[in-house]
């Protein structure tokens, strides 16, 4: 017998004789924040992220051209802003090493959490969003869900092979506890809201 | 703000104010606020050098004393306070964020009906779980145990010709004895996780499931990193530390053959793979190489990703505080030019499925609430258990890899159910302690004192004129015996505590003549 049929057989031989039905879960969104953008904001920058917000009236886009300005190697993957290492032109990850900004866009965000999801449609390279020193994540402030719930009956996470909420920037805390942000991966992560160019203004 | 002000509030807090600094240059604040996602310890704290104290000693089968290596522990007080403290603080986050939620004794119970289900028909979900991970395009393979989980891990790297492996922390791989396996056969692992690594470069088993090295102090780290990747041995600034690991890595990282993951759920709707982790080290093991090969313990498996959200919510929040960890990864298949593969594995899983008292162990995801919140674990180490599972879920995990080694595990704990009171799936950790003491005593697994101790005790127990009859003369005997009987080798529990004063009348006798008689 294969090791497959020798496990399925011995669990089926071990199936606890109670009767468990699945629960249904509901949504948990009877108290919604006022404000998705403030309430994703504010966790966000709990987690150690960066909202770069724009002078009002100003460029939604300044803040993020200053930020990369001095920047040696900049990876984007928008049409917003043109870095000068092309994605499209990456065989193997590792040619990501030496990127100071990635700049790429998010599905959506959570407000509950501060998180952004990325995926791999839009990363192109899955990678880039790790070996960058820096990310910057541009999200449409209409695309943010209230909670993981909701977050979790969006399409996304059902097409592509790679998805991941980013949450702040890579971090540590495993030696006595101090918060070290740039563990492994990203130093820092900074968000843009700014909606999808695709998307009808209005 | 001045120091003295910041000293004096957060002494009110603190459970060792001898660990307090002044102020703390290694904290992270902006806008003036203290950042303490992710694993951070909210408080500055500051001990001097000191040793560090070893594990339990592993003798074959033999039953691991980890009553002895926890005394070890205890001789080292630096250590056994930042420990303490350290945990707690992340035992007081997780309150923090469970009051903060209305919902969360309603998730608790959900996530743990969830689980029940699951089990009941894992057979089910893991066929799910295999079909649409293989429509996605994964090798799917199965393992009974240990040596053919790494056997199957090794065929797939000689496949491919790979010598190096990147991976993430994983409980199942430290189980499987899947670093010392590799190194026999030649095969370079590089684990990821910044605490993990310290473990591997130190030669040493992670003490607790989700934070490795809990267990060591900044100048341990230090002697370490000053041994293996060359940083300054004088040097234990922890930014410095953390910043020459991610150096040392980084190029093992790029140049790595494969990549390795764990999996903290395993969707059988959409066969994805979730890892989370807080340093995006996950991330880089599976997206860097060309080969990623994911490790899943069958238990793993949640059948929706609605049902997902109910313990991502509860994950972090239980294990750190925090609200969700810093990357959440679902893996569904291999990215363009790549392969994945997974591994299922049993190992004695499906056995303890068939244990009516120990199977809802097996709802267990990892998160080490129960850890942190045990008053043994907090001041014993997680190393003293000598075993891949440690603090309460330990117990009762690892008894059943093997009965006589870890007899005495069960007993390390006070049963005061702070475990259960914790777990977000609801395991009744303590009640299952409980039941592992009775069951070693039936497999003949427990030494003499305690099994004496407790035959008399059941004798006694079970006639109530000849237990109040031995109380009153206990109680006596205790009021004029010499210490060095009380604290006699026998008597494991006042070795590190004062016997209570015996009152001077006992409950029953102050009723019987005060209440007696009376209705």
């Amino acid at each position: 017998m294969s090791s497959r049929d020798t496990i399925l057989a011995s669990l089926r031989a071990s199936r606890p004789q109670v009767d468990r039905p699945l629960p249904t879960v509901s949504l948990f969104d009877g108290l919604r924040p006022p404000s998705l953008v403030a309430a994703f904001k504010e966790n966000l920058e709990r987690m150690g992220g960066l909202l770069l917000e724009p002078p009002i009236g100003g460029d939604a886009l300044a803040p993020l051209r200053e930020k990369i300005a001095g920047a040696k190697v900049v990876c984007s993957t928008v049409p917003e802003i043109a870095g000068n290492r092309a994605i499209a032109r990456i065989a193997a990850p590792r040619e990501l090493a030496d990127v100071d900004f990635a700049i790429v866009r998010a599905a959506f965000g959570v407000a509950e959490t501060g998180s952004l999801l990325l995926i791999d449609g839009e990363l192109r390279v899955n990678a880039l969003a790790y070996l960058a020193q820096h990310l910057i994540v541009l999200l449409d402030p209409a695309d943010i869900v209230v909670n993981l719930h909701h977050a979790y009956r969006r399409p996304e996470l059902r097409v592509g092979h790679y998805a991941a909420f980013h949450t702040g920037p890579s971090a540590t805390a495993d030696i006595e506890g101090v918060l070290i942000h740039g563990a492994q991966g990203v130093r820092s992560l900074s968000v843009v809201l700014i909606a999808k160019r695709s998307r009808p203004r209005d | 703000m001045s120091s003295e002000s910041e000293r004096a509030r957060n002494a009110a807090a603190m459970l060792h104010p001898e660990l307090l600094a002044d102020h703390d240059d290694a904290a992270t604040t902006r806008g003036g606020r203290r950042l303490d996602h992710a694993e951070g310890s909210s408080k500055p704290l500051r001990p001097p050098p000191e040793k560090q104290p070893r594990g339990a000693k592993i003798h074959g089968s033999r039953p691991v004393d980890q009553a002895e290596a926890a005394e070890r522990f205890l001789a080292a007080p630096q250590h056994e306070k930042m420990h303490d403290e350290r945990l707690w603080d992340l035992r007081q986050k997780r309150d923090r964020e469970m009051h903060g939620m209305p919902e969360w004794e309603e998730l608790r119970s959900l996530a743990s009906a969830i689980k029940e289900h699951t089990l009941t028909r894992l057979d089910e979900y893991l066929e799910q779980f295999e079909a649409n991970a293989q429509k996605n395009g994964v090798h799917v393979h199965w393992a009974r145990d240990a040596a053919e989980h790494n056997a199957i891990v090794h065929a797939i790297l000689k496949d491919h010709g790979a010598k190096s492996l990147i991976k993430s922390k994983s409980m199942l791989t430290e189980e499987c004895g899947f670093r010392h396996y590799m190194a026999s056969v030649g095969i370079e692992v590089i684990e990821t996780d910044l605490g993990e690594r310290i473990q591997q470069l130190d030669n040493e088993d992670p003490s607790h499931v989700v934070v490795p090295a809990v267990h060591k102090l900044r100048t341990d780290v230090a002697e370490v990193f000053a041994k293996t990747i060359g940083t300054d041995p004088d040097n234990s600034d922890v930014h410095y530390l953390a910043e020459a690991q991610r150096r040392s890595n980084r190029p093992l990282i790029l140049a790595a053959d494969a990549g390795m993951t764990g999996c903290n759920f395993a969707v059988a709707e959409t066969g994805s793979v979730v890892v989370c982790t807080n340093e995006g080290n996950a991330d880089l093991s599976a997206n860097v190489p060309k080969l990623h090969i994911a490790s899943i313990g069958i238990e793993k498996i949640i059948p929706r990703l609605e049902h997902l959200a109910v313990f991502v919510r509860l994950l972090s929040r239980s294990a750190l505080g925090s609200p969700i960890t810093q990357y959440t990864s679902h893996f569904r298949g291999p990215r363009k030019g790549g392969e994945m593969h997974i591994v299922l594995v049993d190992n004695g899983r499906s056995e303890r499925l068939g244990m009516a008292e120990f199977w809802t162990s097996l709802k267990c995801i990892r998160c080490g609430a129960c850890m942190n919140t045990c008053p043994v674990y907090r001041r014993s180490g997680g190393l003293s258990y000598g075993a891949t599972y440690s603090g309460p879920i330990g117990l009762i995990i690892d008894p059943t890899f093997n009965a006589r080694k870890y007899s005495n595990l069960p007993f390390a704990s006070t049963l005061n159910g702070s475990c259960s009171n914790v777990c977000p799936v609801k395991i009744n950790i303590h009640e299952q302690i409980y039941a592992w003491r009775r069951e070693l005593v039936k497999l003949h697994e427990v030494p003499f004192a305690k099994k004496a101790a407790m035959k008399a005790a059941g004798e006694l127990l079970s006639r109530p004129a000849a237990y109040r009859a031995a109380i009153t003369a206990t109680n006596a005997a205790l009021a004029h015996l010499p210490r060095f009987v009380i604290y006699s080798r026998l008597d494991a529990w006042g070795k590190h505590r004062e016997v209570p004063h015996p009152p001077k009348q006992t409950f029953h006798s102050w009723y019987q003549a005060n209440r007696g008689g009376k209705r």
